[in-house]
């Protein structure tokens, strides 16, 4: 049976508290994610169980036991003091999938920083725009990706500490310091600082259509959150091994690959090595994961992979499957249903809400491209495009919308009050952030758009804005364009999502070329590499198409709508606005 | 062709600084070591294709055929061929 047991009877009467209940917490306890993940664990007895199994390129693997998770992230709580890092200062977690992420990440918080993940793959500007907004006092990386800081480094006046925790002493350069935790002595007691409920914990930077972009700030007291949707979504046990396959650069990687599993005591493995379909597998197959929490575009590479998983692998261990990122498209769900013996169970939500908060319940019909029902005690609905009005359940397209106040819910913008009020439906324009989080009567709106049906299921749209979804991560339109500009070859640009097979999105550049250029493949190879090196890989424009001009309002604004339109084979909708030629 | 496109993945892939510490050969994973990630692989095909003059269809350009310089070879040779 499964934890939720039924979905609708966990609607009736339901109250978060029930999180407390499943973790068996006390009102005098210490409300700290930090230690709730390890020290908590280890005094329940589970100190010697297993809390980490790693696995990297070729045979690189290791495991750690919740005691380790206990020890090792004291290890960085300790040294963050020692450097001198104060409580509620940005910590920014800047590396790959290692364990040592996952010691920092509580060891940042148990010594009461705000811990900062930033996914290793973006370029030294991505970095600049995220740190510099956050202020970021310390950066935790590895000599991989420590050159990145330092081509930045001047231009960040509050970054005081560069610590590389995997690397060569060598290889250091003046300003950083070596550390490597599981060589450095054990730090057997660390007395976590006192957070409350509404104490900072995580920043996590997402994308918007306009402008640079917004850290959601977390706090502790988003692990009730977590922790509940963790047991009745993702259904764990004590008893099971679970994989979750986000990078802790991203939301879900924190709620779902840190906070939500072993605040519960679950085993859960990590497998740093990039993506080939038989070594997902052979992951599988080795470490007998029970639950997998991974994302469509993986789900739809590995239904392009040819073979049948099951003749080649074991994969008799797995007995639960979730979905996160982009809408899981029908055939994901057919396919691993046939492919796999199991559905996949598609979850919604976001780096603002902080946990799920749309679902496919275990146990609960799935109807194959849908999204599920809101979570028991998420008040959701689908409000008009013009009113802001609920639609209901009477089909029509809307925007999703959530009733404010669950336990995970982001608490403010770094720094931009006036774009967290915007994303309130109806609030006063002197609200402040926490008059906005606590008020029932208001909406809260995630920027996408979908439809509920007769049954109360919710069924993906699409985007409500230029927000680009590609493999289940958001690239802002704006970021891309302004990096595109500072090109040599490139006047112009404008960047769209155009439909993909696997990631759902793709980034398209229109560009103007600045006189003196030609287009070629060269020039387009070029300027591909450029924003990859730049910004990312995520936000490379995987086609480039070079334009004599491109569509404006009178008033010069390009007119990106238009664009996106011609690629998904849309209505262009009202041109009024548009330049004459 | 190996030379070309190992002298590619270094010039666009990896740092000064990676030199020192990753040996790249025809037969070092590119996609399961995460030297190239599965967005940047576009651009590894797109100069695949520029310089050999086909097109890699991309049910074909798969993590595991671009997991390795000698698997990437074989594919391009196939298209050469085919061309």
């Amino acid at each position: 049976m499964s934890n939720i047991i039924s979905y609708e009877e966990s609607k009736q009467g339901f109250s978060w508290d029930l999180a407390k209940e499943l973790m068996n917490w006390k009102e005098d306890e210490v409300l700290h994610i930090g230690a709730m993940c390890s020290d908590r664990v280890c005094s329940a007895g589970k100190g010697e169980k297993t809390a980490l199994v790693w696995a990297g390129f070729g045979d690189r693997k290791c495991s750690y036991t919740f005691d380790d998770l206990r020890v090792y992230s004291n290890g960085f709580a300790k040294l963050l003091g020692d450097l001198g890092i104060s409580p509620g200062d940005r910590v920014c977690i800047f590396m790959d999938k290692i364990p040592s992420l996952y010691f920092s990440f509580l060891g940042v918080l148990k010594f009461g920083a705000i811990a900062q993940p930033l996914f290793s793959a973006f370029g030294d500007e991505s970095l600049e725009v995220r740190l510099g907004n956050a202020g970021t006092t310390a950066v935790l990386t590895t000599q991989k990706h420590a050159k990145k800081i330092r081509k930045i480094r001047d231009r960040l006046p509050a970054l005081k500490h560069v610590v590389v925790v995997e690397g060569a002493e060598s290889k250091l350069k003046d300003g950083e310091v070596l550390f490597d935790v599981e060589s450095a002595p054990r730090v057997e007691s660390f007395t976590a600082f006192r957070a409350e409920s509404e104490t900072p914990s995580v920043l996590h930077y997402t994308s918007g259509t306009t402008g640079q972009p917004k850290g959601a700030l977390h706090v502790h007291g988003s692990v009730f959150g977590q922790a509940l949707t963790t047991s009745w979504v993702l259904d764990l046990n004590d008893d099971d091994v679970y994989w979750c396959t986000a990078d802790p650069g991203w939301v879900t990687g924190t709620s779902y690959g840190i906070i939500g599993p072993w605040v519960l005591g679950t085993t859960q493995c990590v497998l740093d090595a990039g993506f080939t379909a038989n070594r997902w597998y052979q992951f599988v197959q080795d470490n007998r994961i029970t639950v997998w929490y991974s994302a469509p575009t993986a789900i739809r590479s590995l239904m392009r992979a040819a073979g049948e998983p099951t003749r080649q692998f074991d994969l008799s261990s797995l007995r639960h499957l979730a979905s996160v990122g982009e809408p899981l498209n029908a055939e994901a769900v057919v396919w691993s249903e046939k492919a796999l013996g199991l559905p996949f169970h598609d979850t919604f939500w976001q780096t603002e809400t902080g946990a799920i908060m749309i679902a496919n319940y275990p146990g609960m019909k799935i109807k194959p491209g849908s999204m599920g029902k809101p979570f028991p005690g998420i008040r959701a609905t689908v409000l008009d495009l013009e009113s802001h009005e609920p639609v209901g359940d009477s089909g029509k397209v809307g925007l999703i919308a959530f009733s404010p106040g669950w336990p995970s819910m982001f608490r403010r913008y770094w720094n931009k009050p006036d774009i967290y009020r915007s994303k309130f439906v109806g609030a006063p324009t002197d609200a402040e952030p926490d008059q906005l989080r606590t008020n029932p009567d208001l909406w809260y709106v995630s920027g996408d758009r979908a439809s509920i049906d007769q049954d109360g299921y919710y069924w993906f749209v699409g985007r409500d804005d230029d927000v680009i979804n590609t493999g289940g991560h958001l690239v802002g339109p704006f970021e891309i364009e302004s990096a595109l500009i500072e090109h040599e070859a490139v006047a112009e640009a404008a960047v769209v999502g155009k439909p993909d097979a696997v990631n759902m999105e793709v980034v398209k550049a229109f560009v103007m070329l600045n006189s003196g250029f030609e287009k070629s493949d060269q020039l387009e190879l070029d300027i591909m590499n450029f924003i990859r090196k730049k910004l990312s890989p995520l936000a490379m424009p995987q086609e480039i198409e070079f334009s004599e001009k491109l569509p404006k309002t009178r008033s010069g604004k390009i007119l990106r709508r238009y664009l996106r339109a011609l690629e998904w084979g849309e209505e262009v909708g009202d041109l009024s606005t548009l330049e004459d030629d | 062709m190996e030379d070309a496109v190992l002298e590619y993945i270094r010039s666009e892939y990896l740092d000064e600084d990676d030199e020192d510490d990753v040996e790249l050969d025809i037969n070092t994973p590119l996609i399961s070591s995460g030297i190239v990630d599965s967005f940047s692989m576009v651009s590894l095909k797109r100069f695949l294709e520029k310089q050999h003059s086909i097109s890699l269809p991309d049910e074909e350009a798969s993590a595991e055929a671009f997991d390795t310089v000698a698997s990437i070879v074989v594919l391009v040779k196939r298209h050469q061929g085919n061309a």
